[in-house]
């Protein structure tokens, strides 16, 4: 805090311009289906782990595209691997199989 | 004897209805006000969801519909009510006798400019839907060619279910036009990012959904929920967006090339002013009033007047073909009963 | 940009401005924000274009702030403005001048909402009767002051010693200009040029000789926003948003800001200080900052009035390296005297942006 007793408040707006998506294209390249998420919902509303701890597929999805990594694997740590989600997803994505793969590539050991 | 039956305007529904009526056997009279055949389909370079050349099938409508009798750059100056018909005069000073009327004076393109907050007519790399499908007929347009494009935005509802640019309602082609444009920009810039800026997708028609499966899974078309709320010019002259992204509940900005702006469809002024000649009722979009919009969309108040294709309200191209058919059929069942 | 372009927006947006026979109302804090404003406001309309250009003591707040804060309910701030009306018809005058953009986004929003609320207008002459037997007739124009200023920009140019131009390059000033919300947002059809791109500023600056700068976030508020500054815990709100804005200009390199809002220039001037210090960034040349003007005080300067006499001692930033670009002379030395060359002290310097 500085001496006038307030300072610039960090903007939460999303940038585009800053974003690496690169990892993100990664994971489309073995994932091809995680481009295909409509943003229904259905995956979050099913999951055992949401009401508890936030933890949403849909919500995940949408973070790694808006370069929001940390959270994204802050939800997914939630996850329990139980596969409602899969079962629900209506375009047929196989959320299991995503989460892992989202593990693999966004590992944290890998991005130092 | 054949019946005469006059068609106002010289679009595709026009087309199609006077192709009809002549392999009915009847005589039909096509008064298009411009200088040209084929309405808005004529300017457009391929259609969703088969991209089927649009210039194909203005050809082949034309084609067929050639032994019409075709005024061009001719208007209606004003229609009498007789009896049991009409009397149509046109502005080339013929006047017609007539029993039956079809209308088929299409839509108008919405004016971008009056969103002012787009900066269309002010920033030089915001374009429409309509002047990208003329890149795509011409490969002339100094914002376009030779220019480095590497991210492209789409901004849908530009002028539809916008209330304060009074068009309320949604023009029902735009989510599936940008979509195909955005692929097809995809094509011509394989490395540029797009991102598609919607209120709600909404993708009714055939084919329609595996198209935007097909943008988002092998095109990797950004899809942004959100309403385009200000567009501003920076210093290099590309363009910034700012709206919200309503998945994230954060508002969000982006730097952008090219931005395309979805211009709807509203009802045609020419459409409103022939209607008042036979006192047609307006519906509150501004477009004709059909009997009823379940059972009788191509019937009008009046004997022997009929509607077909987009002066009723948005329609897609196989819909409005489809009323045209549907119309004629009706002209004809009326023409075919009265000589019984 | 294609200026064709706006030229149509800029045609379509055209609002009546009376020529003469003004009734003036002062801003609340301008007086202490930029004194010399609205006394070059008079000294223009009166001395300069030679109008009738009336203003009463009798006037007060038009209640504005409080309103914006949510501390008098409206039925209160309508019988203010009424009040404010009634001094109008009094004085035999029907054209109604606003010095401050709140107010005159006030008095437009009230006179829309009798408008279509009759029943409300006769409520609130009810309450004015009772509250001090006074009655008004509505005014028949009401504009900002800066409207009027727009009006006779072409005269004021033509008369005018200064040009907003570099003196030595020959090259138009680059400037920035600033509407105070309440301006055009609520109602875009009552300021000239509209909302998304006013005109009343940018035909100023077009006048005396300046260039328009129109960069990213020129839409944007200046920061003010009466409940982000006015209450502690959302300062940084405002501040942020003025951030925001210098930012955005910074690459265009402007040379000045011009303004026609009590709060814009102050927020705009101020804050530049105070960045300084927090982040140790200035955004003029040189270690200075972008100085802010009222439009007034712009139209003072080509005029050729001292600019001391303009109070733009009382700026945060310095004025000077800007002075001396369009050559406007002036005496360092009489800068912090009062009247008659009384000695008022100097203030204290910041250490982080230029200042004199």
């Amino acid at each position: 805090m500085s001496i006038f007793g307030f300072k610039i408040s960090p903007s939460s707006a999303i940038n585009l311009d800053k974003i690496d998506r690169s990892r993100f294209d990664k994971l489309c390249s073995i994932e091809p289906d995680a481009f295909r998420c409509m943003a229904c919902g259905s995956c979050s509303a099913t999951c055992p782990a949401a009401e508890f701890s936030g933890m949403s597929v849909r919500k995940v999805l949408h973070c790694l595209q808006r370069g929001k990594e940390e959270e994204a694997f802050r939800m997914m740590s939630n996850c329990m691997l139980c596969g409602k989600c899969t079962m629900v997803c209506p375009r047929g994505i196989n959320t299991r199989h995503l989460i892992l793969s989202i593990c693999r590539i966004y590992d944290k050991e890998e991005k130092k | 004897m054949k019946e005469i039956v006059v068609i106002i305007g010289g679009g595709i529904a026009g087309l199609e209805a006077a192709t009809q009526l002549l392999k009915l056997g009847h005589s039909p009279i096509i008064v298009e006000k411009s200088e040209r055949l084929g309405g808005h389909v004529a300017d457009w370079n391929r259609l969703f969801p088969d991209l089927t050349p649009a210039k194909d099938i203005v050809e082949e409508l034309i084609a067929s519909s050639k032994d019409a009798n075709i005024f061009l750059k001719t208007e209606i100056s004003f229609i009498n009510r007789l009896k049991d018909s009409y009397n149509v005069m046109l502005s080339n000073g013929i006047s017609i006798s007539t029993r039956y009327i079809l209308y088929t004076t299409g839509f108008k393109l919405f004016d971008a400019q009056k969103k002012e907050e787009y900066g269309y007519g002010i920033y030089n790399q915001v374009i429409t839907n309509a002047d990208l499908e003329q890149w795509f007929n011409t490969g002339k347009d100094k914002r376009i060619s030779g220019k480095e494009i590497s991210k492209i935005g789409f901004v849908h509802c530009v002028g539809s279910r916008d209330e304060k640019a009074r068009n309320s309602q949604c023009s029902k082609v735009c989510c599936i036009t940008a979509i195909k444009q955005a692929i097809e920009m995809k094509e011509k810039f394989p490395d540029a990012e797009i991102y598609c800026f919607y209120m709600d997708l909404r993708l009714f028609g055939k084919k329609f959904e595996d198209f935007y499966i097909k943008a988002q899974r092998d095109y990797g078309i950004h899809f942004i929920r959100g309403r385009v709320s200000e567009v501003s010019e920076n210093i290099d002259g590309r363009v910034i967006v700012k709206a919200e992204d309503t998945l994230a509940g954060k508002p969000l900005k982006v730097t952008l090339d090219l931005l395309v702006l979805m211009s709807g469809m509203v009802c045609n002024p020419e459409s409103t002013k022939a209607a008042s000649m036979l006192s047609l009722p307006i519906d509150s979009d501004g477009f004709l009033q059909s009997c009823d919009n379940v059972f009788h969309i191509t019937s009008s108040p009046r004997k022997g007047v009929y509607y077909a294709g987009a002066c009723t309200g948005p329609k897609t191209v196989p819909e409005t073909l489809a009323e045209a058919r549907s119309a004629v059929l009706e002209i004809h069942s009326d023409i075919t009963n009265q000589k019984k | 940009m294609i200026y064709q372009g706006k030229q149509k927006i800029w045609s379509d947006y055209q609002k009546e401005i009376p020529d003469d026979h003004w009734f003036y109302v002062r801003s609340c804090i301008r007086q202490n924000f930029f004194p010399g404003s609205e006394r070059m406001m008079m000294e223009i309309c009166r001395n300069v274009l030679g109008k009738d250009f009336y203003e009463t003591e009798h006037h007060t707040t038009c209640g504005g702030i409080a309103y914006h804060c949510d501390t008098i309910p409206q039925e209160t701030a309508m019988t203010i403005v009424a009040r404010q009306f009634a001094l109008m018809t009094e004085a035999g005058y029907e054209n109604y001048v606003a010095s401050c953009i709140t107010s005159f986004g006030n008095y437009t929003e009230i006179l829309e909402t009798w408008h279509e609320f009759p029943e409300l207008e006769a409520r609130i002459r009810e309450m004015l009767w009772k509250a001090c037997r006074k009655e008004f007739k509505k005014p028949k124009y009401l504009a900002h002051s800066s409207d009027l200023i727009y009006k006779f920009r072409n005269e004021i140019a033509e008369k005018a010693k200064f040009r907003l131009i570099d003196k030595e390059t020959g090259e138009p000033l680059r400037v920035v200009e600033h509407i105070g919300c309440h301006y055009s947002k609520m109602f875009p059809s009552k300021g000239v040029g509209g909302a998304e791109y006013p005109y009343v500023l940018a035909g100023m600056i077009e006048s005396w000789g300046g260039n328009v700068i129109d960069y990213p976030e020129r839409r944007h508020c200046c920061g003010y926003g009466f409940r982000q500054y006015h209450v502690k815990a959302n300062r940084g709100y405002s501040l942020s948003n003025t951030h925001k804005k210098f930012e955005s200009m910074e690459p265009y390199k402007p040379d000045m800001i011009i303004t026609n809002c009590p709060g814009c220039p102050y927020f705009l001037d101020r804050w530049q200080y105070v960045i300084a210090e927090m982040e140790g960034k200035t955004y003029g040349q040189n270690g200075f900052g972008i100085p802010v003007f009222t439009y007034e005080e712009v139209a003072g300067l080509v005029l050729g009035y001292d600019p001391w006499e303009l109070g733009l001692q009382l700026h945060q930033v310095a004025v000077e390296p800007l002075l001396d670009k369009i050559g406007i002379e002036y005496s360092a030395e009489d800068k912090y005297k009062g009247l008659n060359k009384k000695d008022i002290m100097r203030p204290g310097l910041p250490e982080n942006i230029k200042c004199f």
